[in-house]
């Protein structure tokens, strides 16, 4: 898949893993750009199965987590299957606090997220 | 805290613009780092100032460039104090519903308020709300 600048994705199976490429998901321009993007895979690329994988970002604001809800809700629409995975611990603990870790399927690894789709 | 216990200090007026606050949260945060706080702290300081800025940029001031955010920072060997004030006309910190009930679960924004009270020691709004002092005291070992 071509054209995306915020994002590295790989297939595994009939699973693409998304990497982000930014470390801090900060800067309004690279959060809209992000969210375009992620919205992307499931409604144009039609991507049925997503995994997030956040190994290489060790912040993100509450614009971003922004992001990753209308990213959910686009999913459940669609009928796409989204997890994500591999989130530092400082980082859960925004998930968890928000709550938003009842919202999301959270797996601690990449490998322990693909075998439960 | 009496004066001479600051070992870093700053007092900005920047335009209403992510980018600048960014600037001086950074310095900011590499004197937390060059004074080796430990990463679990400059995480929440980072954390918290991002959201206090951004919400005084954006809600406070509008995105109007022409009005100006204030930023004080101190910090002591074992606290960072924080104060930020915007030219908006304040709001009430009370009144900002509940992120984590089911309906403000998936609510797009409005959880600024909550994070930076979960990870500073202290969040305090002046009474008209366009002022937030924060503080973090460094974690035991």
């Amino acid at each position: 898949m071509l054209g995306y600048r915020r994002l590295d994705l790989n297939e595994v199976g009939d699973v693409v893993v998304v990497r982000f490429l930014d470390q801090k998901i900060i800067e309004d321009v690279n959060i809209q750009e992000l969210g375009q993007e992620l919205f992307r895979l499931v409604e144009v690329d039609n991507c049925r199965k997503i995994l997030l994988n956040f190994s290489e970002v060790d912040f993100l604001s509450s614009a971003a987590l922004g992001k990753l809800i209308t990213m959910d809700k686009k999913a459940k629409k669609h009928g796409s299957v989204l997890k994500l995975s591999n989130i530092r611990p400082e980082i859960y603990e925004v998930f968890a606090i928000t709550k938003l870790n009842r919202l999301f399927d959270i797996n601690d690894d990449e490998a322990d997220a693909l075998a439960t789709f | 805290m009496s004066e001479n216990q600051w070992i870093w200090r700053c007092d900005r007026m920047i335009p209403s613009d992510t980018g600048i606050g960014r600037e001086v949260m950074e310095e900011v945060l590499d004197q937390l780092q060059s004074h080796h706080w430990m990463e679990h702290d400059v995480f929440s300081v980072r954390l918290a100032m991002e959201e206090a800025l951004v919400n005084a940029i954006t809600h406070g001031n509008r995105l109007d460039t022409s009005k100006r955010i204030r930023i004080c920072c101190d910090i002591a060997p074992e606290v960072i104090r924080i104060e930020i004030t915007d030219e908006g006309e304040g709001f009430d910190p009370f009144s900002v519903p509940d992120p984590t009930s089911p309906e403000g679960r998936i609510r797009v924004g409005g959880r600024g308020v909550m994070l930076m009270k979960h990870f500073m020691s202290r969040v305090e709004y002046n009474d008209s709300g366009n002022t937030v002092v924060m503080e973090k005291e460094q974690a035991k070992e």
